[in-house]
């Protein structure tokens, strides 16, 4: 296997990988995105906090290209793109993982690491061993070790074991920004401990990675940077070694601390 | 590169080992052909107790015909079963197969069309049924089983007018007759009991030498080697027995072939995986790039297909078709045949050999019965005790299988 997991380092190391200008987003009347900037670089964990309702999922799935942007402008590796759809993500190397991990019970770890990306040959015949030599390469790159035979129906894993899978399957394909929604939700402690460390891991070989979550504990357990949106606009970037919780929580529950502390609609003037 | 590393070679492939997690499965609730071997030992000896003529030549060569039929259409209705979705209308599809092939062989009919040839419209004309019907149940969204209920009707109304008053199509064309009439000779069973032998070893070795080539020792080659050697004697067995009688039935071979083919479609191509996937979770189908509705639409094709050539066997085997063609029993002997042979009725779990395991039990119960001189009501009741048994099984196993997280 000669495949890396490792994509090639951005090559101006100082422009994000994936940097979102202006973002505007309307449902009907409803202004769910309104002038949202964010941006990611290799190597790094971002995290996208904000309270219910905040617009974080509807950011996602606009870089996922599940919804097209009514404003805006995205950017990957510096140039400006548009994303029509998942298949358009897929191909510039942005993989999500859903909360709900859309991983298929009956089939096994193999089977759903390359659902819908079987490899075959020329007359349509799945090729087993190349698939499951590498299932067991990307996971073990992953240090993904828990898993005691990638030949098991994925309903007989536990909630860490799946979702490492998940995101297995996320970065098997060469792909440069994983984006993590609520990847910690349902699990114990000592699995919310595993993921995290994966998150990490990710991070170290190079990819940018996006991380959503409600557990501020966790998040400033492994992310490097803090995007907190409120009502549709992001109020602030947060550097997570110069900043605290309560500053966090603030700002996701009441707007920036400059102005009248608790009282909403006052915090909202553009950071 | 290491394989001992991989976590798939962490799997001990001692014999012990392979038994121990085999019995793990069963205890989970993942009972395989357990339930059938057992069944049919059951149910053998207590008909031999009763008639020592059941385990003759004649009757076993009877029985392979007999099961030919409905082990064809229950092929269909595995891939059906697999997407959890059903389809209630293959027992008039299948009829309708049998009235295209006798009207087209009519002697002096307007569009006479004889031998393969008839056979391959009247397939294609239930393939397009299926592929019409799986389009209103994937596209629109109307339930397969209203979608397929109504085509029941149909299709039974069809028939009926089709064949119209003279009440009977006899089928004269001998190709087509042939299909559930004709016989090996016992050179030729011979020769297909080797053939049959050799490409199954070779097709064994060929996959234990790919993984080895790969890494992946997981096979035992003691346990290879034997499953080799089972089917060999099974093939020579069954070949010797019906050369007692008339032979090695033809319909029986085209069953193997067919189970052989739809097998390898399900277990080793990318379509029968994503038809696994989306009956374990369409959602997750979808979002992985599968598309759905095409995968839905083409099951429900092979359905149609698979109806229509169990139709054309039926109709060879009666060398006729009359206003009953697709109707009595075939719709729920196809069904329970796939249920009884372990495809689940919830979805995603289920091979293409439980087709023949399910129709063995329901024709060797039927034989059985025939034999023994009971009433076709006897047979009807044992027949639902039956299929209630084995979808008691599935639903049990069901349970087991979610508790266990398998």
């Amino acid at each position: 296997m000669t495949e890396t997991l490792i994509p090639p380092a951005p090559s101006t190391t100082g422009t994000p990988l994936l940097e979102a200008r202006g973002i505007t987003k309307l449902f009907g009347s409803v202004q769910a995105l309104d002038e949202v900037d964010f941006s990611v670089s290799a190597g790094e964990v971002m995290a996208l906090v904000g309270d219910n309702g905040a617009g974080k999922s509807t950011l996602i799935k606009c870089l996922a290209g599940i919804y097209p942007i009514d404003g805006g402008e995205v950017l990957f590796d510096g140039a400006s793109v548009s994303i029509g759809g998942p298949k358009d993500a897929a191909k510039l190397g942005i993989e999500v993982v859903y909360q709900d991990l859309a991983l298929c019970d009956n089939l096994d770890v193999v089977q759903n690491m390359y659902l819908g990306r079987e490899a075959k040959d020329m007359i349509g015949r799945l090729k087993e061993p190349v698939m499951e030599a590498r299932t067991a390469e990307t996971l073990r790159s992953l240090s993904v070790t828990t898993i005691r035979s990638i030949r098991q129906p994925v309903a007989s894993l536990s909630g860490g074991q799946r979702q490492s899978v998940a995101i297995g399957r996320a970065v098997m394909w060469n792909s440069r920004l994983v984006i993590l929604d609520e990847p910690t939700a349902a699990l114990g402690v000592a699995q919310t401990r595993q993921v995290l460390e994966l998150v990490r891991r990710l991070a170290e070989q190079g990819l940018a990675v996006v991380l959503i979550s409600h557990n501020l504990h966790d998040i400033f357990e492994v992310a490097d940077r803090i995007t907190v949106l409120r009502l549709g606009r992001n109020i602030a970037v947060y550097d997570r070694a110069t900043t605290t919780q309560q500053e966090v929580v603030h700002a996701i529950t009441a707007g920036l601390p400059t102005k009248v502390a608790g009282i909403a609609g006052t915090g909202e003037t553009p950071a | 590169m290491s394989a001992v590393e991989t976590p798939a070679a962490g799997l001990d492939s001692s014999l012990g080992a392979i038994a121990r997690r085999r019995f793990e499965a069963i205890k989970a609730g993942d009972v395989g052909v357990l339930p059938i071997v057992v069944g049919l030992i059951v149910i053998t000896a207590f008909f031999y107790s009763k008639n020592s003529n059941f385990l003759t030549a004649g009757n076993f060569t009877n029985l392979m015909v007999q099961m030919a039929a409905i082990t064809t259409i229950a092929i269909g209705v595995v891939f059906v079963l697999l997407l959890g979705e059903i389809d209630l209308s293959i027992g008039y599809v299948s009829g309708v197969a049998g009235v295209v092939v006798a009207q087209l062989q009519v002697p002096d009919g307007s569009w006479e069309v004889k031998g393969v040839m008839a056979i391959v419209i009247a397939v294609l004309v239930t393939a397009a049924i299926g592929m019409f019907q799986g389009t209103i149940a994937a596209i629109v969204g109307v339930p397969s089983f209203v979608v397929t209920l109504a085509a029941l009707l149909f299709w039974q109304g069809v028939i009926i007018q089709a064949i119209g008053e003279t009440g009977v199509i006899t089928i004269e064309d001998t190709t087509i007759n042939n299909v559930a009439n004709y016989f090996f000779t016992d050179t030729w069973g011979y020769g297909l009991a080797v053939a049959a032998s050799v490409l199954f070893a070779l097709s064994q070795l060929a996959g234990v030498w790919s993984r080895r080539r790969h890494g992946i020792f997981s096979d035992n080659l003691v346990l290879v080697v034997a499953k080799i050697v089972a089917l060999t004697a099974v093939s020579f067995g069954a070949v010797y027995w019906a050369n007692e009688e008339r032979g090695f039935p033809f319909a029986f071979l085209f069953v193997i072939i067919l189970l052989v083919f739809w097998t390898w479609v399900a277990e080793r191509t990318t379509f029968g995986r994503h038809v696994y996937a989306v009956g374990g979770n369409a959602e997750a189908a979808r979002r992985a790039g599968i598309n759905v509705n095409r995968i839905r639409i083409q099951v429900f094709m092979i359905s149609g297909l698979m109806a229509g050539l169990g139709g054309v066997v039926f109709a060879a085997r009666l060398n006729s078709v009359d206003l009953n063609a697709g109707g009595g029993t075939i719709l729920l002997d196809g069904i329970a045949a796939a249920v009884i042979g372990g495809t689940s009725l919830f979805g995603g779990r289920g091979r293409v050999i439980s087709a023949l395991m399910g129709a063995l039990i329901i024709s060797t119960v039927a034989n059985g019965i025939d034999l023994l001189g009971y009433s076709s009501a006897i047979k009807f009741m044992v027949t639902g005790l039956i299929l209630l048994a084995a979808a008691t099984v599935d639903a049990v196993s069901r349970r087991r299988l979610q508790r266990s997280g398998r």
